[in-house]
This record gives structure tokens, C-alpha cells and sequence, in this order.
């Protein structure tokens, strides 16, 4: 395994450790994801039926707050006890730090991302499952997308004392193409006559911001993280 | 360190600061606080960029010498940089790993028996006091033993044996030829250790003179630099037509 990579999973390991210890990131972000879509079903549920076209949008809106929650937990503990410049200080590349976090936070909304759509699926009677390769892709890349965005947003403001209102004043406009994107291409799987022609343009699209977001992300994060 | 300077905004932390630092050799920063000694210590670390003026470790800059010269720094902040959640052998497992140490396990073992804490090294370190996580921070800066050793106000939370433990550490640091530079307040634990001592005082740095007691160099170095402070003040409000108090 090369250094990088070595590295990046040291990152992972140990806040995969620290979260089993306290679950502090897992319980809070799940159960404001539950709280958003259990909210909206007392809105969009009538009758035991579902508005037309709800579900999609529903879906990503609890994975946006409840990822933004998440985002904004990722670096707090790095915070405390100054961690953060332990890992600065270390003889490795600081984009490994990055890719590290990065994957914690996307394990994190793996978790979340499993029960709401569980959830989305009983309580809107969404065929999420019809096509689940493609839900799985556009999840997949809607996620990275808006935490490779929202995890180097969340180290630029681990210093800043406003972080907690400045994290999605920041997150949002930058990522509102890829929540765009992960609804557009849910709801063309979830219609009537599902297009799986649209959900493919959705996914490749997808695919290239994300590798956009990445490259930007993994080459800007070393002069970001320097005084 | 030469001709440095470093501003936060409009507020300025250090001012042309110039100095030097050799092998096997104990450089104190004293100064009160908000005088710049942290700010001195994050330049000094890489953690942070001089607005002006240059650091260089020996013939290259931190930007030219990248992740090699970090392998040579340890840096034991007023924060401990310790993971409260973890254990202290996960603490230290972690850092050596991420250190590419050889045999991590056995290196923080090393570690912890050095820091008297073999026993509790399963406990996890939110439960310890402040003494035992300066003692686990220390071991955890020295892990992969570097050449320049940066500590700020070290004797904080530490017990009189501790201190000097810690004291003798730092000895033993010098005569194992690393360069150290400590940031402190306590002059009377520091008497007798340093080989030569810097007075911060509003970002400017002054060397103190070398005859008598710390804490009596200190006080005169610091009134005279008061002294110096409101004499330039004066002259420039008498140059700005103000009338003087």
C-alpha cells in the first residue's frame, strides 16, 4: 500500500475508533436525517398516498442537512486539544489528511443513506429498489460530490469561530448542482416509466464534477491548511 | 530566522525578528503574554507563514525542504494535540504510525514506560490529569526522536517531580545535540537551563544579558523595554503635534 494511502487509512481508522467511542457524529446524523423525513411524510402523506414526485427531493434534502451536520462535526474533533496541527505537523502528504476524513465522513453517510432511503421507501412507497445499480451510483456520487466540497470547506473553517453558520452559507451554493443532479436522476428512476437514459446523463455528470471537485480539493488543501 | 515578521490581519504578532538557533543548544522565548512566543513557535514549526522575512533550517526553507523537514520537528503546544477518546497507546500508536515508524507498537510502548505511564496505558486519556497528558504529550513529541524540539510553557500542570523530569529531559535533549527553543513563563525552572534567553515583548524580540538571575534579567529587560515603547511613543505624538501627558 502506497505512503498516501497508508496514511489516509491511519486517518479513517482512528476517527472510525473515536466514533465508536462516543457516536457522537453517527446518532446525532442519524436521527436528524429520520426527524426530516419523518417530518415531511406528515406533510406529503395523505391518506396513506404520497404526493407524485415528492420522494426524490425528500431523499436528498435529508442527506444534504444531515451531511452538512456531518461536515461540520468532521474537523471539530481535530479541534479540540489542537489535533489538528499534531496531524499538520506530520512528514506526510497533507492531502492523505484530507482523503482520510473524507472517507470517515462518507462512511458515516453510507450509514445515514442506508436507512433513509429504507425509511423514504416504506413511508412515500418509492420504488427506490426497481433500479437499485443506479440508485446506488447516483447515491454514491451525489455523496462524494458534496462531501469532497463539504470536507475541504470544513477544514478551511475549523480555525474561523463562525464555522457552525459559515459551513453551509459556503457548502450550499457550490453543491446545489450535485443535489440537483441526485434528484433529477432519482426521479427519473422512480416515474411512472422509469428513463434510464436520463438517470445514465445524471450519473456521468455526476462522475465529472465529482473528479472537478476532487482534483480542486486535493490540490488547494495543503496551502488552505497553512497559517 | 531572519528579519521575520508576521501580521494577523492589521494586528502585528511579530516584528523583524531575527534569530538563531544551534545543535545541542537550549533557546528560551520569555516574554508576558501576548508578547508573540506562539506565534514565534507555529513559524518556526511550518504550521504557519512569515508575512515577511525568511526561517531557514539550515540551508533551505521550510516550502523547499516539504514533508522531509517536518520528520525532524516536534512541537509540544499549550494544546496537547492528544485524541481524549483514544487510550494513550492509541495515541501514541497513531502518531508513530502516521511518523512511519518502524514497529509502532513497540516504540509507544517505549514511550509510555518513559512517561510512567505503562499502567494506565489502556485508559483512555480524558480521564487523566493534566500532568499525566503533559507527560504523555511530551513522549509523544519525542517519538520519532526530531532535531529541533519546539515546546510552549512545557512546566504547565506539571508536579515538582515532573518538572524536574522534565528539566532533565531537556538536558539530555541538549547533550543528545537537539536544537530546543521553549516558550515559558516559568523563570525560576528554567534558570541555570538555558543557554541563551530572548525577550519577546509587543512582537520584538531582544537578547537577555547573561550576568545574574533569570527573573532579575527578565524584569530589567522587560522595564526597559517599556520604557523604550512609551519613549517612541511619545516621540510620535510630539511629532504628530499632540501635546505630551
Amino acid at each position: 500500500m502506497s505512503r498516501f494511502l497508508q496514511v489516509a487509512w491511519l486517518v479513517v481508522r482512528k476517527d472510525l475508533r473515536v466514533e465508536s467511542r462516543n457516536k457522537e457524529m453517527l446518532l446525532t446524523t442519524l436521527f436528524f436525517a429520520v426527524s426530516c423525513v419523518l417530518v415531511f411524510s406528515f406533510g406529503f402523506v395523505r391518506g396513506g398516498r404520497a404526493v407524485e414526485g415528492a420522494a426524490p427531493g425528500i431523499l436528498w434534502i435529508a442527506i444534504a442537512f444531515s451531511g452538512t451536520l456531518a461536515l461540520g462535526r468532521a474537523f471539530e474533533r481535530e479541534r479540540h486539544h489542537n489535533a489538528l496541527h499534531g496531524l499538520l505537523l506530520a512528514p506526510v502528504d497533507r492531502p492523505a489528511i484530507y482523503v482520510g476524513k473524507l472517507i470517515g465522513v462518507l462512511l458515516l453517510l453510507a450509514v445515514v443513506e442506508a436507512v433513509v432511503v429504507v425509511l423514504v421507501t416504506f413511508l412515500f412507497r418509492a420504488p427506490f429498489f426497481q433500479h437499485g445499480w443506479w440508485l446506488l451510483a447516483l447515491l454514491s456520487l451525489g455523496t462524494v460530490g458534496f462531501a469532497s466540497v463539504g470536507t475541504l470547506f470544513s477544514a478551511m473553517l475549523v480555525r474561523t469561530r463562525s464555522r457552525a453558520v459559515l459551513l453551509p452559507v459556503l457548502l450550499y451554493p457550490v453543491t446545489i448542482p450535485v443535489l440537483i443532479m441526485g434528484v433529477s436522476g432519482t426521479a427519473a428512476l422512480v416515474q411512472a416509466e422509469p428513463d434510464l437514459a436520463m438517470a445514465r446523463l445524471w450519473v456521468s455528470i455526476l462522475f465529472f464534477f465529482d473528479t472537478v471537485f476532487l482534483v480542486l480539493a486535493l490540490w488547494t488543501f495543503e496551502p488552505v491548511m497553512t497559517e | 530566522m531572519s528579519d521575520v515578521s508576521r501580521h494577523y490581519g492589521r494586528r502585528r504578532a511579530l516584528s523583524h525578528v531575527t534569530l538563531s538557533c544551534g545543535a545541542g543548544e537550549i533557546t528560551g522565548l520569555l516574554g508576558p503574554n501576548g508578547a508573540g512566543k506562539s506565534t514565534l513557535l507555529s513559524l518556526l514549526a511550518t504550521l504557519a507563514e512569515p508575512s515577511a522575512g525568511e526561517v531557514r533550517y539550515g540551508d533551505r526553507t521550510a516550502r523547499e525542504a516539504g514533508a522531509r523537514l517536518r520528520a525532524q520537528i516536534g512541537f509540544l503546544s499549550h494544546d496537547l494535540q492528544l485524541y481524549p477518546e483514544l487510550t494513550a497507546r492509541e495515541n501514541l500508536q497513531f502518531f508513530a504510525a502516521l511518523y512511519g515508524l518502524k514497529a509502532p507498537a513497540a516504540r509507544a510502548n517505549e514511550a509510555l514506560s518513559t512517561a510512567g505511564l505503562t499502567e494506565r496505558a489502556d485508559d483512555v486519556v480524558e480521564g487523566f490529569s493534566r500532568g499525566m497528558r503533559q507527560r504523555l504529550a511530551l513522549e509523544r513529541v519525542l517519538l520519532h526522536r526530531p532535531r529541533l524540539v519546539l515546546f510552549d510553557e512545557p512546566f504547565t500542570g506539571l508536579d515538582e517531580s515532573s518538572c524536574g523530569a522534565l528539566a532533565a529531559r531537556l538536558t539530555a535533549l541538549r547533550a543528545a545535540g537537539r536544537i530546543v527553543v521553549l516558550a515559558t513563563h516559568d523563570l525560576d525552572l528554567v534558570d541555570g537551563l538555558l543557554d541563551q534567553a530572548l525577550l519577546l515583548q509587543a512582537g520584538r524580540l531582544r537578547k537577555l544579558g547573561r550576568e545574574g538571575a533569570l527573573r532579575d534579567r527578565y524584569r530589567a529587560a522587560l522595564a526597559d523595554g517599556t520604557r523604550s515603547a512609551r519613549g517612541a511613543g511619545r516621540a510620535k505624538a510630539t511629532a504628530a503635534g499632540e501635546p505630551r501627558v
